[in-house]
């Protein structure tokens, strides 16, 4: 059974097209990532899922769910983690999940019966009482996240859980977002930052404008966009050296502030080149997503 | 577009949210209370027996304290309908983002609002029954009757609800309330028979409150406390049926034009 299937799907306003066409399978128990800039159309496509917004067209079903039609019977199986936090400042943590509980018909005693687990999870246990204003950004973070469980759901929508947490925080996010893979929890998130589509995605998406421009497991997109190889070349006069010798040496260059950026498949005489001048500092290292997601997307800013 | 005016389609599940309103409010009660009732107590006693005594014999054989008892009953209806609606309701649509979180659960946009709204109702449903308690127990309630002012405090509340959940989906921030208070609160209360008969403004600007719905809460509320059935009572409930029902209408067209972008 697909967990997720979208054909088509289309939504403007205005003249902006913010999703323009695009297809998705999400099998069950399987993490997708989609990945974009800002302003890609990932949120509005989450939105589009949920039910939130209607499409211009296409066809979206969530859990064999027809979506708008019957976004609530969709939903009551669905967790949701939304990019800002949006707790009742008012409760405490128990009351929190108590009052969102509600929403999805569960009775007082299955809410209760529950909370014990969800605090576990969430690294909160002892904490029910406990004033949502005393929590760090992290703590409301894993607090949202266990929320968004307390209807033990199918399929679990998290847009950019990480962004604005510590690497403490977001480690602890990703080691639960693992175990409830392990569940057999069907995960969709989006996100911007590579390492956590790398660590955690079977697969991903690349979005920008609307479409979708590349999909793959995180190796396969490596391996079909870019060079396996990259030296980041700075100092002063890498732009001048990039000039002379790095389009020469590198199959690809490209220049970003103070950086060159050199995509190769054999480094060999690039580092022979640069180890004999002693002011330009070079890293050699494997391509990784991010030069993908650059390479597909560009460096202009995006806000 | 068209979408935005479509007929609501509510859930039973609305009520979780007028459930989740109450338990915040439960925290805050006491407070909450006095800001609520004070204020307008202090008005109807200060001008009731101060006012009062300088004209005796003026409302037409009852007591100024007993008319404008009456008038405040409506007015912190209104008031209490309003200001929850506007404030309290911007900061769970637009600051706390509450009611995202909610439509994230099985409930719609349309559940959320109607649980607002009833919500609304139901703390005016407290500011005006308190006012007609102490009314009662200063002896200005004339009979029984009077039990029928409950049903007109709550569809007050339920049209001022809605009126205010208008403002809110169009308010881009706190500010913007002061000029729905100033420009049509505030005009309402002084126009609508509140402090003084409506009929001792100029007929133009009389004939006008009828449209009003403040006048016509008024014109339920005093007959009842002061023992008569109100003349054409049921004209006056349909006029502020009306105004719950079209202004929650619009409230929720404006609030899907929001926030299901």
């Amino acid at each position: 059974m697909s967990h997720l299937r979208v054909r088509a799907l289309r939504k403007s306003y205005g003249a902006n097209v913010v999703v323009n066409g695009i297809d998705l399978d999400l099998a069950r128990g399987e993490c997708f990532g989609l990945l974009g800039p800002n302003g890609a159309g990932k949120t509005t496509t989450l939105r589009l899922c949920l039910g939130l917004t209607e499409p211009d067209s296409g066809e979206i079903s969530v859990l064999d769910v027809p979506v708008p039609q019957e976004a609530r019977r969709a939903r009551a199986r669905i967790g949701v983690v939304p990019q800002m936090d949006n707790l009742d400042p008012d409760f405490t943590i128990r009351e929190n999940l108590q009052v969102y509980g509600r929403y999805f018909d569960l009775s007082a005693a299955e809410v209760n019966a529950r909370i014990p687990a969800l605090l576990e999870f969430a690294g909160l246990a002892n904490r029910g009482d406990d004033n949502l204003r005393a929590l760090s950004g992290g703590m409301k973070r894993r607090l949202t996240l266990a929320r968004a469980l307390i209807n033990d759901p199918d399929l679990i929508f998290l847009d950019e859980p990480t962004t604005g947490l510590d690497p403490q925080a977001r480690h602890l996010i990703w080691q639960r977002l693992r175990q409830l893979l392990a569940q057999g929890k069907t995960i969709f998130l989006t996100t911007h930052f590579m390492d956590e589509a790398e660590r955690l995605c079977s697969r991903l998406a690349v979005m920008d404008h609307g479409r979708m421009i590349a999909s793959g497991t995180p190796r396969e997109l490596v391996e079909r966009h870019i060079e396996p190889q990259v030296v980041e070349v700075f100092g002063d006069g890498a732009g001048a050296w990039a000039k002379e010798q790095g389009t020469r040496l590198a199959e690809r260059c490209e220049t970003a502030g103070e950086t060159v950026f050199c995509y190769v498949h054999d480094a060999a005489a690039l580092i022979d080149d640069l180890a004999a001048r002693a002011e330009l500092r070079y890293v050699h290292r494997p391509a990784n997503l991010e030069d993908v997601f650059l390479r597909l997307t560009g460096r202009d800013l995006r806000d | 577009m068209t979408r935005h005016w479509s007929l609501p389609s509510f859930s039973l599940r609305c009520l979780h949210v007028w459930r989740r309103n109450l338990l915040v409010w439960k925290k805050l009660a006491l407070a909450s209370m006095i800001g609520n009732l004070a204020d307008p107590m202090l008005y109807m006693l200060g001008f009731g027996y101060g006012l009062g005594r300088m004209m005796p014999d003026a409302f037409g054989g009852t007591t100024y304290i007993a008319f404008l008892a009456a008038g405040t009953v409506c007015s912190s209806t209104m008031m209490s309908a309003s200001f929850e609606a506007m404030y309290s309701g911007f900061s769970r649509m637009h600051v706390q983002k509450t009611w995202e979180a909610i439509m994230n659960a099985p409930l719609d946009l349309d559940d959320v609002v109607l649980g607002e709204a009833v919500w609304a109702a139901s703390k005016s449903l407290l500011s005006g029954l308190a006012v007609l308690l102490v009314a009662a127990a200063l002896g200005l309630c004339a009979s029984s009757l009077a039990l029928w002012v409950i049903p007109v405090i709550l569809i007050t509340g339920l049209a001022f609800g809605s009126l205010g959940l208008i403002v809110t989906a169009l308010s881009p921030s706190y500010d913007f309330f002061v000029y729905y208070m100033t420009l049509a609160i505030t005009p309402m209360m002084l126009m609508s028979g509140v402090f003084f008969p409506a009929d001792q403004l100029p007929p133009a600007v009389h004939l006008a409150t009828a449209l009003l719905p403040l006048s016509h809460a008024v014109d339920l509320v005093r007959p009842l406390m002061s023992g008569q059935v109100p003349a054409q009572w049921a004209l006056h409930l349909c006029v502020l049926a009306a105004y719950a029902i079209i202004g929650f209408y619009l409230a929720l067209a404006l609030t899907r034009r929001r926030l299901l972008k």
